[in-house]
């Protein structure tokens, strides 16, 4: 192929993905010039309370998540116990729990009608549940118990690219173990840090499903979008969208300014410090009782999740534990047409969003690193854009966007059967978008040339070499998007038709017909599918 | 009758000042030819050119093989074999599916594939995972690779700088053996001028995208067409103004530069006057690192006893190098 012909697909791919994922936002920013809508939202004090509550509870979720994550890191990093290794990959399980399974977990098991809140009832003999789970602590609580592990596991990353001579260099010039600690190992896993606290914080900042079911009347910028669409007043809406893109834009680029050089970390070669011992008995007891107490502790919402998938319909009342288990709330959500529409809509919307996804990343990875064609940056940063911006944003912008008949660039979709594998796309590119690019940064450009040089055609390389060989970050980046779309909640809310409902949506009316075993047993099955895809991905 | 492979004015240009050519060069068919040069020199690039990786410039010449213009076919239809330089093996396929990989629709794939591995030595490898292999088993199995499908013209990048010093000299013998033994046109691409007079029929050297000099080993060294080509391949004094009409007796070079090999340098009893400053013994002979009363250092290779540092020594040249123009 010439170089012409390269740039003009290059430049096509750019615009494609402009029209995607900005001019949606451009049409937002557009419809948000409303003066009405602009003083009602600069006018009305709940607006500011939504966006500062928005605010505050990202960065105090970044703060319990690092208070969490951080030490459990140089824990399972630097000592040994008893149960270290099975331990050190349970304490990842809370990605595997979609954000809206994860709440109806923590409602069943912390909520006022919930396993803790009935024991302690029934314990104490209190007339009424002891608490109920409901506004900035509880959304707090579900925050910290899902972002802890992107501290977790960046820090253990960061940790194990250490090189141990550093720190022995360190104590040979006097240092002790906290000077070493302060002065050398945070400075060289600062990146790392950083980067679980961009990552934590773009989350919360996004997060829909807890402030949703735990808030009450306490609002945070994503529900009170969604409440004010919902009411009709669109222009507000608009405004609102661009306020939350704006502070998460404005968080981003605050956070990467502290992230510091990477040059540091590569500058180690050597070998990570080996987990040491813990000599006295005592204290490697109490680590390792701690270790298997925390354990319990994660996995606690994934068995409640399931015991609650297996209790019929009505048949649980003051019991603590229910007193009738059975398979039924599985038996009429696989037998029943309407129950598993939603189940085959989920899946195959993820599928088609994920491999239109893993195409467009193919094509710009290509075009990106082997052609390097002129727009390359803009394809790049185009694809990280929707990565940028909490899913709420988009979800509206393409709302917006495509219920409006204007040909060429706007269509009708909204309560088609597209808008929503769109949607779920969007979301995709970053995820697969990064995970291609790195993986063809890191190719061999000699293993196509040497297939050329055989006698293989284009497509006979990118089947036998090109694919084959991207094939760990090709796979992480698809299981993270079908997972991803899989469990979404935040574009269905807004985008869903009853024809085309998602798992997500199904659980919530479930949820509202008090219908909790089914909410749960689909709650299961989103948690199944989860972990499987994941560990596909995920295996080298 | 017009050469196998033949090389046209080909030229690409890089940057405003970065260009490779045009370069000429016509190649005899099962020649092995040695394109030899510093880095930067353009030799890769060269290379490249001629496995259709990369492109020549609009008007930037034609590469020909029997006859067929092939400047602008893809690497895929040009049936050029190329080993590279860390062997471009696919870590997917195993050692037979890598040596197969070009003879897809053969229908005798399963008996060509072990008679390339035989030829390399690796009968019965096939199955054998290619990251289990060792360093020049790899560099065997890539060649392998490159021959099976027949191509016309054999491409070596770098073909032993992969490998350990000690196994570089056996393989180099072997290399040129086996390419003798299948009769294949071959062109290799190498910094080290020892592995270019070893393998290579000829050796063309190539400095600053140009290409200074083409012929065989001892025409390189005994007249090379350069100053570059002479301080570049094999040691040499170079010598200038009255210390180079001192060496060359009656004949004045004018202002243009003489080059001396070492060995062509003799201690005498009346000469070019200096002072030994120091001495390397390597056994057989030593050099003999000498100052001369203007100056100039430079090298003389003689027997070991020939001269003591500190010694007063005159120096006579057996063989002067001379150039036309200034060195060109």
């Amino acid at each position: 192929m010439s170089r012409r012909t390269a740039q003009i697909l290059g430049v096509g791919l750019a615009l494609l993905l402009a029209w995607l994922v900005l001019f949606p936002i451009l049409v937002v920013a557009g419809e948000a010039a409303d003066r009405t809508a602009l003083s009602a939202f600069f006018g009305r004090g709940g607006e500011w309370a939504a966006l500062w509550a928005s605010l505050w509870i990202s960065l105090v979720s970044v703060a319990l998540a690092a208070a969490i994550g951080v030490p459990l890191a140089f824990l399972f990093e630097w000592f040994d116990f008893p149960g270290r290794k099975t331990l050190g990959s349970l304490v990842a399980l809370p990605v595997v729990l979609p954000p809206l399974v994860g709440v109806i977990a923590f409602l069943f098991l912390y909520g006022e009608s919930g396993f803790i809140a009935r024991a302690v009832q029934r314990l104490f003999g209190m007339q009424q549940a002891p608490w109920r789970l409901q506004g900035p602590a509880a959304i707090l609580l579900v925050h910290a118990y899902s972002m802890y592990v992107y501290f977790y596991l960046f820090t253990r990353a960061g940790l194990a690219k250490l090189d141990v001579s550093m720190l022995e260099a360190s104590e040979a010039l006097g240092a002790d173990r906290w000077t070493t600690i302060r002065r050398v190992v945070l400075p060289l896993v600062r990146p790392s840090l950083v980067g679980a606290a961009i990552l934590t914080f773009m989350t919360s900042l996004g997060s829909f499903s807890a402030p949703y079911i735990f808030g009450g009347g306490f609002r945070v910028m994503t529900t009170q979008i969604v409440a004010t669409k919902l009411n009709g007043d669109l222009p507000l809406a608009m405004v609102e969208t661009l306020a939350l893109a704006v502070v998460a834009v404005a968080g981003l680029l605050l956070l990467r300014r502290t992230e510091g050089d990477d040059i540091l970390v590569a500058l180690g070669k050597g070998i990570a410090p080996r987990p040491r011992p813990i000599r006295r008995a005592g204290v490697r007891a109490l680590a390792t009782a701690a270790g298997w107490g925390f354990a319990v502790l994660l996995l606690l919402p994934h068995l409640t999740l399931a015991l609650v998938s297996l209790v019929p319909y009505g048949a649980w009342t003051t019991q603590i534990l229910p007193p009738v288990l059975s398979f039924e709330n599985y038996r009429r959500l696989l037998s029943e047409a309407e129950r598993l529409r939603p189940l085959a809509n989920s899946l195959w919307m993820a599928a088609v969003s994920t491999a239109i996804a893993v195409a467009l990343a193919l094509a710009a990875g290509w075009l990106i690193v082997r052609r390097r064609v002129a727009v390359r940056r803009a394809i790049e940063g185009l694809l990280a854009l929707p990565w940028a911006l909490p899913g709420t944003v988009f979800a509206i912008a393409l709302a917006m966007t495509f219920s409006v008949h204007a040909p060429p660039l706007r269509w009708v979709l909204v309560g088609t059967a597209a808008i929503l594998p769109l949607a779920y796309l969007v979301r995709a590119l970053p995820l697969t978008g990064r995970a291609l690019l790195a993986g063809y940064r890191q190719l061999d450009p000699a293993l196509e040339e040497a297939a050329a040089s055989l006698g293989a055609g284009r497509w006979r390389t990118l089947a036998r070499v090109t694919l084959p060989q991207l094939r760990p970050g090709l796979a992480a980046g698809a299981s993270l998007a079908f997972v991803a779309a899989l469990g979404d909640i935040v574009a269905s809310i807004v985008l869903y038709t009853y024809e085309t409902r998602p798992i997500s949506i199904e659980i919530l009316s479930s949820l509202r017909l008090s219908e909790t075993g089914v909410a749960a047993a689909f709650g299961v099955v989103l948690m199944v599918v989860s972990a499987l895809v994941l560990g596909i991905g995920a295996r080298r | 009758m017009s050469a196998f492979l033949q090389v046209q004015a080909i030229k690409k240009q890089w940057s405003h000042d970065v260009t490779v050519g045009p370069i000429t060069l016509d190649i005899a068919r099962g020649e092995i030819v040695a394109l030899l040069g510093p880095s930067g020199s353009g030799k890769t690039t060269m290379l490249r050119l001629l496995a259709g990786f990369e492109t020549p410039d609009a008007g930037g010449g034609r590469i020909v093989v029997e006859g067929e213009d092939v400047t602008s076919r893809p690497p895929a239809r040009r049936r050029f074999g190329m080993v590279f330089q860390h062997y471009a093996l696919f870590p997917h396929l195993d050692v037979g599916e890598n040596v197969a990989f070009g003879l897809r629709g053969d229908p005798d794939v399963g008996r060509k594939t072990s008679e390339a591995l035989r030829l390399v030595d690796l009968a019965g490898f096939e199955r054998r995972k290619v990251q289990e292999l060792s360093g020049g088993q790899q560099q065997r199995v890539a060649l392998a690779r490159a021959l099976a499908p027949e191509p016309r013209v054999l491409l070596l990048d770098e073909p032993l700088s992969n490998l350990d010093p000690a196994l570089r000299e056996r393989t180099r013998r072997e290399l040129r053996q086996l390419i003798k033994r299948v009769g294949i046109t071959t062109v290799f691409v190498t910094h080290e001028q020892d592995e270019a007079f070893d393998l290579g029929d000829r050796v063309a050297v190539l400095s600053a995208g140009r290409l200074e000099q083409a012929g065989p080993p001892d025409e390189l060294y005994e007249r090379p067409a350069s100053l570059f080509v002479a301080t570049f391949v094999g040691r040499a004094n170079v010598f200038r103004g009255p210390a180079a009409r001192a060496l060359c007796g009656g004949a004045d070079p004018g202002d243009s530069p003489i080059v001396v090999r070492p060995e062509r340098l003799r201690f005498t009893d009346a000469g070019l006057a200096g002072v030994v400053r120091e001495r390397r013994y390597t056994g057989a002979t030593a050099f003999y690192l000498v100052e001369s009363d203007s100056g100039e250092r430079f090298e003389v290779l003689a027997e070991p006893d020939a001269a003591k540092v500190g010694d007063r020594v005159y120096v006579q040249a057996e063989r002067v190098i001379r150039f036309t123009e200034n060195g060109r």
